[in-house]
């Protein structure tokens, strides 16, 4: 026997919604950022085979050479060919930019949990955040490099630090809101334990604010690390970065505007690559969040 | 007879592309005369909101475009008019009243201002004229004190009151026509009957005109002169209530008017001596809310209420909002905490176990949730949200999955549909899912808390039915929570009616509903809309 034939409505519903990708693909702006970084990406992993020379090879004959077939982008003061150099900076400026935005998500995410769901440790945590987001990002990365000493591992964990209790009040926001949901308490009331209430049903639903912000995240890292070079309290002088180069650039850029140009634009276009992403994911995963803005 | 006060020809409303049907709303023919209230009646998606967006002129613009008809309002065309000449009219000839008070009015303004505000727009009671028009506003909506009240800020006011000042707005300059769109669909029962009687003599003293869009048969027979029908965007049936509630026509109308609950409770078997299931006794729960530099604030939610539900029975919970018939569902749930007193749940007493201890119990009681929209986990499908209870339970995978489409057959939808995401189903369908998953876990106990408070009234009795269904299938205990009279008729064995956290009448439903001996259980009686009428019948 059937219970009931519910007249008033179809038994099944709607056709299914366009997908995310479906969606992420109409929107230009994700479209126009992915492809940059994908290229970005693409020439930063295939850097040795891209008619690039050994970025640290000095040739003292050759010094401050103008863009030319031999040096595509010049030649800075030492000589070292500033093409290569570019493409191998790629490398370091990605590899900061998503470390920090993965351990920052991380961390962040971890400590916001708690913090949401655990009212007894919420006080205290957010209190220590709160702590950590008064200290300057830039300021903190230069003590500790006074510290220990000049390491791309120590300039990741200091823009990593600063950033951690961003996402953490982030996810701490969401969950407090998610935890009052009916379908959290369904889950109790069915018995599962807190660890998979987090894990299966307040974690999934903060994911889109978090991959938004994991971009910005990206964008700021990569800029923060060309700061901390370009003011010397970054990776050591002699890796080539960005802001390593304009760094070095810095003294010669009036008789070799090369020098500083091509990182400069590289920099410039990869920030706003990944910026021009978070922009078109926010707007598609977080309609909300992007009226708002 | 005189010339009417709006009169709607032919209206139609192209929804845009992709929509689930060309038009919002088509061939619209609607006349409303002076001191006439015609009733829109429909459920959602019926477009009876677009038809009164469409004459106050405010459709989201670019989405929703009328092609054709015409809308004259005292013989001047809408459709064509101007945005300054639709922005003059607005206020001035016509109003409009929304459902949710909170949101129409601007939370940092004071109540009187924001009416003045509307006077100064418009130009009229200039100078000293002002507050005193202002005072007589208020007073003729019947706020007490209302020099005090017109100072306070909308949060400061009640849901009745905040309806009654955006009453006052739109009847500031005395306008032709009040279109009420839902106006006490946020509000209790005997606010709505307030409510409902300060329309009603208010458009008589002004000689409006007024359009009133409504869900709620009860409401159409309490108000309307006039009904038109809306189902899918058409006008399916209009005629005078009495004509059309009596001797509905078309069949929708017909549909429509048996699925109203009758307010007369269904004669039920008595439940004798099966065990008891759940005893409350004393329950008590007090919100406390206390900072550094503020007074401790004590709320008793929940205030020494007893009560006991045996297998087979269904105890339903009625009150208005605040009163405290929610906090005790959630205690029996142990959602939250009881500040004091003793749960008994099959001769276990559960109020005080720690949450290790409680786990165990937890399969016992199972909550279905009032909003569709929010119980079910977006990103989960729902075969997924089904058999979760029961494999954290230890029951094995396949048995549960297996468990899992069986439930969804039993509550009316296809096995097939396992796989699919909660947005893929209409409220009426979740409701439905939410009942198959509290049943996974094999309950003794099922608290349903405002389970169809969310859903049209033609998917509410289906919901009834089913949830009445199960109940006598698998024999089980249930804990009723709504503050709708006729629902409570329909499924309840015995009744308890709260007030301010104290149940003040308990007894079996017939009794409650033949006799009821408290005076608020008398007053919510008599403010349930259209007891005059005896729903639930006309089908036959």
């Amino acid at each position: 026997m059937t219970v009931l034939a519910p007249s008033g409505e179809a038994l099944l519903a709607k056709p299914r919604r366009v997908g995310l990708f479906g969606q992420l693909r109409r929107n230009p702006a994700v479209i126009a950022g992915a492809v940059v970084l994908a290229v970005l990406v693409v020439v930063a992993a295939l850097a040795p085979w891209l008619h690039t020379v050994d970025p640290e090879f000095l040739k003292p004959r050759f010094r401050l050479r103008a863009p030319s077939a031999a040096y595509w982008f010049g030649s800075d003061a030492l000589g070292r060919d500033n093409y290569s150099r570019v493409v191998y900076g790629a490398r370091i400026s990605l590899f900061v930019g998503v470390t920090v935005a993965t351990l920052a998500l991380l961390l962040g995410t971890t400590i916001g949990l708690v913090a949401g769901y655990v009212r007894l440790l919420d006080a205290i945590v957010m209190r220590v955040m709160d702590g950590l987001m008064a200290i300057p990002g830039i300021l903190l990365a230069i003590a500790m490099i006074a510290l220990s000493k000049a390491s791309l591992t120590t300039v990741i964990v200091a823009i990593t630090i600063p950033e951690i209790p961003r996402v953490a009040r982030l996810v701490r926001g969401v969950v407090l809101t998610i935890r009052e949901e009916p379908y959290v308490e369904a889950a109790i009331a069915s018995g599962t334990r807190l660890p998979l209430i987090l894990w299966r049903h307040v974690l999934p639903n903060t994911i889109a604010p978090l991959i938004v912000q994991g971009t910005y995240i990206a964008a700021a890292a990569v800029l923060t690390e060309a700061i901390l070079s370009f003011l010397g309290a970054g990776v050591p002088t002699e890796i080539p970065t960005w802001g390593n180069m304009m760094a070095e650039g810095r003294r010669v850029f009036q008789i070799a505007p090369w020098t500083i140009f091509f990182p400069g634009v590289c920099l410039a276009v990869t920030v706003f690559a990944i910026n021009m992403m978070g922009d078109g994911l926010r707007d598609t995963l977080d309609p909300r969040l992007a009226k708002r803005l | 007879m005189t010339s009417p006060v709006l009169e709607v020809r032919g209206l139609t409303v192209r929804l845009p592309a992709g929509a689930d049907r060309p038009n919002a709303i088509e061939a619209i023919d609607l006349a409303v005369a002076p001191r006439e209230i015609v009733c829109v009646v429909g459920e959602s998606g019926s477009g009876k909101s677009v038809t009164a967006f469409s004459i106050m002129g405010l459709l989201p613009k670019g989405q929703l475009v009328p092609t054709s008809g015409e809308v004259r309002l005292q013989g001047e065309e809408l459709l064509t008019a101007t945005p300054q000449r639709l922005r003059a009219l607005r206020g001035s000839r016509m109003s409009m009243i929304f459902q949710e008070p909170m949101t129409a009015l601007n939370p940092v303004i004071p109540v009187g201002d924001q009416i003045a505000e509307v006077l100064e727009t418009h130009g009229a009671a200039t100078g000293g004229a002002r507050a005193p028009r202002i005072l007589e506003l208020l007073n003729a909506v019947r706020l007490p004190d209302p020099e005090r009240l017109g100072r306070a800020y909308p949060h400061q006011l009640s849901g009745g009151q905040r309806q009654r000042i955006m009453i006052a707005m739109a009847l500031a300059l005395e306008p032709a026509l009040i279109i009420a769109d839902e106006p006490t669909t946020a509000l209790d029962v005997t606010t709505q009957a307030q409510i409902l009687r300060l329309i009603k003599t208010i458009q008589a003293e002004h000689q409006s005109g007024v359009l009133f869009i409504t869900h709620d048969f009860g409401v159409v027979a309490e108000i309307a002169d006039r009904v038109a029908v809306m189902k899918d965007g058409f006008i399916v049936e209009t005629g005078p209530t009495r004509d059309v509630l009596a001797r509905p026509q078309h069949p929708y109308t017909r549909m429509l008017i048996a699925a109203v609950p009758s307010v007369l409770p269904k004669a039920r078997a008595p439940i004798g001596a099966a065990p008891v299931v759940l005893a409350i006794e004393r329950l008590t729960k007090v919100y406390k809310s206390s900072g550094w530099l503020q007074a401790a604030r004590e709320v008793r939610a929940a205030d020494s209420v007893s009560l006991t539900v045996r297998r087979g029975e269904t105890l339903g919970i009625v009150g208005e909002s605040g009163s405290g018939k929610s906090t005790v569902a959630r205690c029996v749930a142990r959602l939250i905490e009881p500040t004091s007193g003793e749960i008994t749940l099959d001769g276990q007493a559960i109020a005080k176990l720690s949450a290790g201890r409680l786990r165990r119990h937890r399969r016992r009681i199972q909550i279905i949730f009032q909003d569709p929209y929010r119980s079910l986990n977006p990103r989960r499908t729902v075969g997924r949200s089904i058999v979760e209870g029961p494999i954290n339970f230890g029951t094995p995978r396949a048995e549960a999955w297996t468990r899992a489409r069986d439930l969804l057959e039993l509550v009316g939808i296809d096995e097939a549909a396992i796989d699919r995401y909660p947005h893929q189903f209409s409220g009426g369908q979740r409701q439905r899912i939410c009942i198959a998953r509290a049943l996974a876990m094999e309950p003794a106990l099922l608290v349903a808390d405002e389970p169809v408070s969310a859903l049209d009234v033609s998917v509410q009795a289906q919901v009834l039915a089913l949830l009445d269904d199960v109940k006598r299938r698998f024999d089980l205990a249930m804990l009723f929570i709504t503050h709708d009279l006729r629902v409570a008729a329909q499924v309840c064995d015995s009744v308890a009616v709260m007030l301010k956290g104290q149940v003040v009448e308990y007894g079996p439903a017939a009794d409650v509903f033949a006799n009821p001996r408290h005076d608020y259980t008398r007053a919510l009686f008599d403010a349930a809309p259209g007891k005059g009428w005896t729903f639930g019948k006309a089908a036959e």
